[in-house]
């Protein structure tokens, strides 16, 4: 049984003229129970949107279109938005955008702010019950409680981060949503971060993870399942060995061909560049979206609207399966 | 013989007052010789950008001495010195000036010249030939109307209308995708071929210093605490906090979370 299950969910950005921005445009996936899920492709693809719209939210100017989003019974496309931060948010879904330090308040100490965002949540709860649960999780978690009774100009980056997540995971949700949880981040406070993500996914406070960025490099570590994105699609979805060490879509290809990494022979890898630039998501978009950058793109890519397929054991949206 | 284009001596900056002091940069040395490409690389608030700082003439150490070209940085003008030493940022969005289209940038980089050459317009033309952007496309595109990788590439093209002996090259490549990286980097590489300009690259992304550099510098807490041959510092690094520092930018051969 999926814990989260997505169906070609289109979620649009509307502009002032009318027009239509179809930033996630028909994405379906499943998270099990036990799932980290890595999501990649280029800035502009999507992937911060299918965040935002799989956690439920959707701020003006983006709009639901259409498809589906279960999530433990309830469809978070229908559900009132009141309930959805009472009974969802936090309890059984996190989201994790990418500047989540953010959100921590400057003015008051991290416990202070734990009281306040958990008290939202669980009213019941009274404030000695819940800096008890805050000191256990972080103490459980390799993170010092002298936190939280720091201010956030008192912590590092890293440390800001890590502490937004283990807040955030408090209530122990079944999915966690992180979405470049690492990018403002230098090497070392990275890996911190994402030491705690597996760290909760491994000690079973969070059951599954869609883990969102753009660093393929990453994902080889953390993730049991990719896939990449591209002008609001899925274009290939499979396993981690299967994305990393055996792309088939041209574009998937490109990605992994671009990494740069601190091993041998790196100097002298030709690293792969594409030509133009994705197309515009307010167009009505015939055939392959990838075509104009594709090296090995014909006619029939160009005008026929292509399905993801199963390839390999894998899903790709490619005519020719990648295989040309 | 390797010629010396630039020398820090002995260089520190401090910042703060007497009772909450930091020393950014902690006394460090270095040569920087021509035609080549050094890498700095350390996390953040390690000094790479405070000594960047300082080579550009943005901020005063609070000790030591510099040289370009063998004469001490201070005794030019600044004009005069940054038409020979220039610089790329992380985020051109915020080093444009919103109200100037493409082409005003550009022309505007020839005020650096007390005899700016007549054909300004063609040159322009030529440079953002270089970037691979249509002078028709982008010209009168003001910095917004850009995208993310076509700002950086305008940042370039001034780059190669100054053609700078020394250029530094702030994290340039850290706020773009990975596959429009690459076609940066191989602009950046271009200028050294072409120009034989050094480039002092920073980054706290070692697999980009291997990539792009001759030889590394890694700081830590202000320091230069190993130096070498890129290829050497990467696979046999001498230094605890290099060993470390590698072990924490993630591969794709080896185990990375143990």
């Amino acid at each position: 049984m999926a814990i989260l299950e997505i169906r070609d969910l289109k979620t649009y950005y509307q502009t002032r003229i009318g027009e239509k921005v179809r930033a996630v445009d028909g994405v379906s996936f499943e998270l099990h129970d036990g799932e980290i899920l890595g999501i990649a492709g280029e800035s502009g693809c999507g992937k911060s949107t299918l965040a935002m719209s799989v956690s439920g939210l959707f701020p003006p100017p983006l709009r639901y279109e259409s498809g589906s989003i279960m999530l433990g019974g309830y469809d978070l496309t229908k559900i009132d938005q009141k309930k959805l931060r009472k009974e969802i948010l936090g309890k059984k879904l996190s989201y994790i955008p990418q500047s989540a330090m953010n959100a921590l308040n400057p003015t008051i100490k991290i416990k202070e702010f734990i009281t306040d965002i958990l008290k939202e949540h669980n009213p019941e709860l009274t404030r000695e019950e819940i800096l008890d649960l805050a000191k256990k999780r972080f103490e459980s978690l390799s993170l010092s409680p002298k936190v939280l009774n720091m201010y956030p100009v008192e912590l590092s980056g890293g440390m800001k981060q890590r502490t937004v997540v283990a807040v955030s995971t408090l209530m122990d949700p079944e999915v966690v949503i992180a979405d470049e949880p690492t990018s403002a981040l230098d090497v070392s406070s990275q890996k911190e971060v994402i030491k705690l993500i597996k760290e909760l996914f491994e000690k079973r406070v969070v059951k599954s993870v869609v883990f969102i960025t753009h660093e393929l490099p990453i994902l080889k570590h953390i993730a049991q399942k990719i896939a990449i994105m591209y002008a609001g699609e899925f274009v290939e979805v499979g396993t981690m060995e299967q994305i990393i060490f055996d792309p088939l879509h041209p574009y998937s290809k490109a990605l992994m061909n671009s990494i740069i990494v601190p091993e041998m022979g790196i100097k002298s890898k030709m690293l792969s560049s594409l030509p133009g630039a994705p197309p515009d998501l307010r167009e009505i978009l015939l055939g392959c979206r990838f075509a104009e950058r594709c090296p090995h793109a014909t006619d029939v890519c160009r005008k026929e609207p292509i399905e993801m397929k199963k390839v390999d054991g894998r899903l790709v949206r490619c005519w020719y399966g990648g295989h040309k | 013989m390797k010629k010396v284009l630039f020398k820090a001596r002995d260089l520190v900056r401090e910042f703060g007052t007497r009772k909450n002091r930091t020393v950014a940069v902690d006394h460090i040395n270095f040569e920087i010789y021509k035609g080549e490409i050094v890498s700095l690389v350390g996390q953040s608030g390690s000094g790479k950008t405070t000594t960047a700082r300082m080579i550009l003439r943005l901020l005063k150490p609070t000790g030591g001495t510099m040289e370009f070209e063998g004469e001490d940085i201070e005794a030019k003008r600044k004009k005069e010195y940054w038409r020979k030493v220039q610089a790329v940022f992380q985020d051109p969005y915020s080093s444009f000036n919103q109200f100037f289209s493409t082409k005003k940038v550009l022309l505007d980089s020839f005020k650096l010249f007390d005899n700016p050459s007549p054909e300004k317009e063609a040159l322009v033309r030529e440079a953002l030939k270089a970037v691979n952007l249509r002078y028709e496309e982008v010209a009168e595109k003001y910095p917004f109307e850009l995208s993310g990788g076509q700002r950086q590439r305008v940042m370039i093209a001034r780059i190669h209308l100054l053609k700078p002996k020394l250029l530094i090259a702030d994290e340039p490549t850290s706020m773009i995708d990975s596959i429009l990286r690459s076609s940066i980097l191989e602009l950046l590489l271009n200028l050294r071929k072409e120009e034989r300009s050094s480039i002092v690259f920073i980054t706290h992304d070692l697999g980009l210093a291997y990539y792009v550099s001759d030889r590394i510098f890694i700081m830590n807490e202000g320091k230069i605490v190993e130096r070498g041959e890129a290829e050497r510092v990467i696979t046999d690094p001498e230094d605890q906090y290099t060993k470390r520092l590698i072990a924490d930018v993630p591969n794709l051969s080896e185990e990375w979370i143990t």
